[in-house]
């Protein structure tokens, strides 16, 4: 079985990986153009965090990041149920981006304290390359908060994914996720269960058929 | 509402028009011009102006009248047609002038 360390770097790497999937998914299709690049640009930091965090895994395992991050059967992904849900909805992806986002940071803050050194290091670089995705995601709830109609789209998003983004965070750092996200509104966030991670949401498969299609057409080894 | 970027690339180099960004407000503008611009360090500096704002200058009096200071200013064709009526050798011109 794989060690704990195995176990976060690949919960984060997988988080990164599926949410950098999503993020891409509005290339091409979204509201206006800045939008397309804003989205698009910050999917390929998630897929180059991604990328950093599965060849840290790898070298322990003795194995390749690509292998990790394609090989694996869709219920061997240990990625969190928010980053696996499909929105293509600009108030859910817009809600979800700025969940994670803070959960995100709640976690790489408390990873730069660890006793590994590599981990440590990682996550402060991490840290540091989501500066933008902070400030856009800030820009827009400031936006949507401006509104009546923008609050209102933002509340029904935000409470409807968040039993998921509770459980992005392990249990000792949710009540600062609830404090930040309930400080940020102005309101109390409805007491649910957390959606933890290791059972996937059916959307994960279809994802996967997609993402690794590309990998399993061509034999193992194949040099491009 | 529209935006127009500028941007200098090194200290003492001047601003230069980059492109136009499209946003809802300032805050906007601002974060889209930081992704596409200066993301990758590729500037020192920028600048963002509101359409608006900029006073687009695009008809100019030709007070001086110096149009023969330019390439185009004087018809040598024409006056090569009046200078071969006069000699009356039009119809000896390369390529034919009879006609014009």
């Amino acid at each position: 079985m794989t060690s704990d360390r195995v176990d976060l770097l690949l919960s984060m790497a997988d988080d990164e990986l599926i949410l950098g999937w999503r993020n891409s998914e509005w290339t091409g299709i979204a509201p206006f153009l800045e939008e397309d690049v804003a989205f698009s640009s910050i999917a390929q930091n998630e897929i180059g965090h991604a990328r950093a965090l599965y060849e840290l895994a790898a070298a322990e395992l003795g194995t390749s990041a690509d292998e990790l991050a394609f090989d694996r059967e869709p219920e061997e992904y240990r990625s969190s149920p928010l980053v696996e849900l499909r929105r293509l909805e600009w108030a859910r992806t817009i809600a979800r981006h700025w969940l994670y986002e803070t959960a995100d940071e709640i976690r790489l803050v408390s990873l730069k304290d660890s006793d590994d050194a590599e981990i440590a290091g990682l996550a402060a670089k991490m840290d540091r390359e989501e500066a933008y995705h902070r400030m856009h995601a800030e820009m827009w709830i400031d936006r949507l908060l401006a509104t009546d109609e923008g609050r209102v789209r933002l509340d029904e998003a935000v409470d409807e994914l968040w039993p998921y983004a509770l459980g992005v965070l392990d249990d000792e750092l949710r009540d600062e996720l609830r404090a930040r996200v309930g400080a940020r509104l102005g309101r109390a966030l409805p007491e649910v269960e957390a959606v933890p991670r290791g059972v996937h949401e059916a959307e994960l498969a279809e994802l996967w058929e997609e993402m690794t299609s590309v990998r399993r057409s061509a034999p193992a080894g194949a040099q491009w | 509402m529209v935006f127009e970027v500028f941007r200098r690339e090194r200290k003492g180099q001047p601003f230069q028009h980059a492109g136009a960004i499209d946003a809802p407000d300032e805050r906007f503008a601002e974060i889209y011009a930081r992704e596409q611009y200066g993301r990758r360090q590729e500037s020192v500096a920028l600048w963002l102006v509101p359409r608006e704002a900029v006073n687009e200058i695009d008809e100019f009096p030709d007070e001086f009248e110096m149009k023969y200071r330019r390439v185009d200013g004087y018809s040598i064709k024409a006056r090569l047609h009046e200078a071969r009526e006069r000699a009356g050798t039009l119809d000896m011109a390369p390529g034919g002038d009879a006609a014009a």
